[in-house]
């Protein structure tokens, strides 16, 4: 789908120039944008070496997994269909706890292990049970406390005050993370009262 | 709405000072530690280029052409009767489906209309508080064999529009309309 959308964009931007005469402006914008990659991925890293740094402390002191006691919870309650000491729930947790802060490359793996956990329980079938998708709706609303990347573009670009879209985000993530569950039991329920889970 | 502004300037330093504190406590070696995790983050700045250059140059040259104003015009008159800037639709589009392209969006919007415009800071926080649930679908599910998907991808779409939402709703509501 992206590499139709990635053509797509390039295509009938210059199929546009020719017809609107902007062919100049398409050329400055080639090299522009492929500067502005390069200025843009570098400015990432500054806040990238800074907060993964910061968040291997957090994890080597065993913070995280304190964070992720604090949470089970409410975590335990999202996931009826779950047995409490089941592997699975750990997984869950440290996934969300990534998410959490920002560590989405460490999250990824914890995603896929909790996913082989909830198809065990559901008995290996090839079909989406309940929690899965229940734990994808939370995963896709992405409930984020620092959003590190969206503060360094803002940085890169002179922002008088590069950080003070935390807390909007903070409040509109959390939204969409209560969306998601309601959205999601809301399904559910449908799907009980059609008969099939 | 200046004391959210307040608590997201405070709140970075508050939590730095935390994690630092609790490591001392525990007698991590710090430093060392930090150092050892800030690796990664070069690693990841450097392979993030070329999916960037790609999308940037695709973005810039559809923007450049005339032919994303063409796009634009038609949902203006009906997005701006609900207060929402119709620059913003693409990237609302974009979010769910590609992360790269979607963050390319983001600061192809942040570089044209400032970092401290609305527009600006309606997509910093669309990107911050969304996810790319197409991705994070196609790579659970995947990774486990699980063919038949059941509501998840509605529910995550759902989800998505919610975010939205919520995002120009507290955009608004903090910063004002610009």
């Amino acid at each position: 789908m992206i590499n139709y959308i990635w053509v797509g964009m390039t295509l009938i931007g210059v199929i546009f120039a020719m017809v609107n005469g902007t062919m100049d402006a398409v050329n400055e914008a080639l090299f522009k944008g492929a500067k502005e990659g390069v200025t843009l991925s570098l400015g990432l890293m500054s806040i990238l070496v800074f907060w993964l740094g910061l968040m291997k402390i957090a994890q080597d002191s065993g913070l995280l997994d304190k964070l992720s006691a604090l949470f089970r919870p409410i975590i335990k309650k999202l996931f009826p269909e779950v047995p409490a000491n089941h592997p699975a729930m750990g997984y869950i947790l440290s996934n969300m706890m990534a998410n959490f802060f920002g560590l989405g490359n460490a999250a990824t793996p914890l995603g896929i292990k909790a996913m082989e956990q909830l198809k065990n329980l559901n008995g290996d079938k090839n079909t989406a049970s309940r929690s899965m998708i229940t734990f994808l709706a939370i995963n896709t609303s992405s409930i984020t406390l620092v959003p590190t990347t969206v503060i360094a573009i803002r940085m890169t670009y002179n922002s008088a005050s590069p950080t003070d879209i935390v807390f909007p985000t903070i409040i509109a993530t959390a939204i969409s993370a209560v969306g998601a569950i309601l959205i999601d039991r809301y399904f559910y329920r449908k799907r009980v009262r059609n008969g099939r889970r | 709405m200046q004391w959210m502004t307040v608590i997201s300037i405070w709140m970075i330093p508050f939590i730095i000072c935390g994690i630092l504190l609790y490591g001392t406590y525990k007698k991590i070696p710090t430093y060392e530690t930090f150092v050892e995790g800030g690796k990664e983050g070069i690693q990841m700045s450097f392979a993030i280029i070329p999916y960037l250059v790609g999308m940037l140059v695709a973005i810039s040259v559809f923007r450049a052409s005339g032919a994303l104003e063409f796009f634009v015009q038609f949902l203006r008159p009906f997005l701006e009767f609900l207060h929402v800037p119709a620059e913003i639709v693409p990237l609302a589009i974009i979010r769910p489906i590609s992360g790269t392209a979607a963050l390319g969006m983001t600061s192809d919007l942040i570089a044209v209309y400032g970092p401290d415009s609305f527009i600006g800071r309606l997509a910093a926080t669309i990107q911050g508080s969304t996810d790319t649930t197409f991705y994070v679908l196609t790579v659970y599910f995947g990774a486990v064999g699980i063919k038949k998907m059941g509501d998840a991808l509605k529910v995550g779409l759902l989800a998505d529009l919610v975010g939205l939402i919520a995002a120009i709703v507290v955009v608004t509501f903090v910063f004002g309309v610009k």
